[in-house]
């Protein structure tokens, strides 16, 4: 039994409904990305989307694939120096919802995207930081999207990359960190949101077809279910489509070879 | 003021030295690099935000000894497989690495341009980077008591940017994403430019980033020099290049292939051009 769309359609629309009208949105590459300019092609034209690389209020027809792509400067209403994007509106406080993924999460919603194994001698050296724990800091609230297996819902990250709730029970409010965390955590089966007590991470929806046990399977530590759990609609004919066109067109885009010189 | 690429490398950059080369996924200095490349240059300390593919190659030619960074992917696409081999593997050569966030690195290159001692942020809440980089402390605001996080400014010996246009008296103009270029340019000691064209006026908005003859070190005219990066009103991003060099980059023996095929077996940034316009293959 497969369902008429894929995980990351399903991922991709329930990150989008998260945004609204003329909020004020940090975007990262890949998922984010495809969401947030899915909801400014729906139910939030004034979507404010602003990339790391300067750019204020893009307005993209093709998903970037780097975060410095043309088409973000060439569609964006201001482009700015990149040590103004970061203190001028992340460190003030002008950003509603910043968008973090990981290779690791724990029950908190702290974060790893550094490395794998001892950070010295890695087993597996990841990216890295970039805006990642400043946007965990200072957006108004951050939403985290990552596919739920045990191998990325650990009990111990490896590193410490980006803070959430730190050691929950309110340890982040107490640290002086401005913006309220990770307030929603969307993976391929469902939908987690901070318990309002201890700040653990709960499951709170799930995706259609998707049973609990299988979330807690593929969790690593004893995952908190809430007692009533909803059921996340699935795409509808409309977002399917217009998220489908967004991708074709960022494929063919990606795909053109560009004609050298000589 | 005005060199070829070669000249301006060969007099300019040296074995051991620091080396920040800016453009933030928007005009990579590419042709420089791989100029350094050829020129065999050894035991730098590399400096970008985003290593992205230029500090990859130069990673694994075996020039750098260290690296200063705040995000090092391949954008979009995954890892970057030669920094991945070097920190894990220590292939071709160990690589020391002092890594920050990208709010951080704004602040320590903005600090170098303003000859203050450290950057200061609201930042690194929370994480293990201190842990891993000594280099990140705090200092308490003597007005309010709170604690801020900081960073030692950056001083690039020498800084390479790669730009639109300059006029004949080494004025630089660049527009679109212009990164941390201009804090890069005014951290550093040395200030090199790779620009697409050379032009009489450059008819700039009087807000426009302009870097003023007199802090240039040297410029060299090369076309197409932030290629397969890009440069607004030029040419666009190869997305192409960056998602085949995924499996160029994989092994050490297909990236040393393409290395001395494209960048040690050509004379210049024409011919790394001309070699991958004649590769039938995948470039």
């Amino acid at each position: 039994m497969s369902a008429p769309w894929t995980q990351d359609e399903m991922m991709t629309v329930a990150a989008a409904r998260l945004l609204w009208d003329r909020c004020v949105c940090f975007v990262g590459i890949g998922l984010p990305s495809a969401a947030a300019n899915l909801a400014r092609q729906t139910h939030a034209p004034g979507l404010v989307l602003i990339y790391e690389s300067g750019t204020l209020e893009s307005k993209p027809t093709v998903l970037p694939l780097s975060i410095g792509d043309g088409e973000l400067a060439a569609t964006a209403t201001s482009v700015i120096p990149l040590p103004e994007i970061f203190a001028y509106w992340l460190q003030s406080g002008r950003i509603d919802v910043g968008f973090l993924g990981a290779a690791q999460i724990d029950r908190f919603g702290n974060l790893n995207s550094t490395a794998i194994g001892n950070y010295q001698r890695p087993k597996t050296r990841l990216p890295g930081a970039g805006g990642a724990p400043e946007i965990a800091t200072h957006a108004h609230q951050t939403f985290v999207v990552l596919k739920q297996s045990a191998r990325a819902f650990v009990p111990l990250l490896d590193f410490c990359t980006s803070a959430g709730f730190m050691d929950g029970h309110g340890s982040r409010a107490r640290s002086g960190a401005p913006g309220r965390g990770p307030q929603v955590v969307i993976t391929d089966l469902g939908v987690l949101k901070p318990a309002t007590d201890t700040e653990e991470l709960e499951l709170v929806s799930l995706f259609e077809g998707i049973s609990a046990d299988q979330v807690r399977q593929a969790t690593g530590w004893k995952l908190r279910v809430a007692e009533q759990l909803d059921i996340v609609a699935p795409p509808s004919t409309d977002e399917l489509q217009i998220l489908r066109d967004l991708h074709a067109r960022t494929r063919a885009a990606h795909e053109r070879p560009i004609a050298l010189p000589f | 003021m005005f060199l070829t690429l070669h000249d301006a490398i060969a007099q300019h950059v040296e074995d051991g030295q620091s080396l920040a080369m800016e453009g933030f996924t928007h005009l990579i200095p590419f042709a420089a690099g791989h100029e350094i490349i050829r020129q065999g240059r050894q035991d730098l300390h590399l400096i970008r935000m985003t290593p992205d593919l230029i500090y990859d190659q130069m990673i694994g030619a075996g020039c750098a000894r260290a690296l200063t960074f705040s995000w090092g992917g391949n954008p979009g696409v995954g890892s970057l497989h030669r920094l991945r081999d070097a920190v894990e593997k220590d292939w071709p050569r160990p690589l020391e690495l002092h890594e920050h966030s990208h709010a951080g690195l704004a602040v320590a290159y903005t600090a170098g341009a303003s000859n203050l001692p450290f950057g200061m942020l609201r930042g690194y809440l929370g994480t293990d980077l201190p842990s891993v980089n000594p280099q990140i402390r705090r200092v308490t605001c003597p007005y309010t008591g709170e604690e801020l996080a900081t960073v030692p400014a950056l001083h690039p010996d020498v800084t390479i940017l790669h730009a639109q246009k300059a006029d004949r008296r080494g004025n630089v103009l660049l527009h679109g994403i212009v990164g941390a270029g201009k804090e890069a340019a005014m951290a550093a000691k040395t200030l090199l430019v790779t620009v697409e064209e050379v032009v009489e006026d450059l008819e700039a908005a009087p807000n426009a980033v302009i870097l003023p003859h007199w802090v240039v070190t040297a410029i060299a005219q090369v076309p197409w020099g932030a290629y397969p990066s890009y440069a607004q009103g030029c040419y666009e991003r190869d997305n192409a290049f960056y998602l085949a060099w995924d499996e160029i980059a994989r092994e050490r023996g297909t990236f040393t292939a393409w290395l001395d095929r494209h960048v040690r077996g050509t004379q210049d940034h024409e011919g790394f051009l001309r070699s991958l316009a004649h590769t039938v293959e995948a470039p």
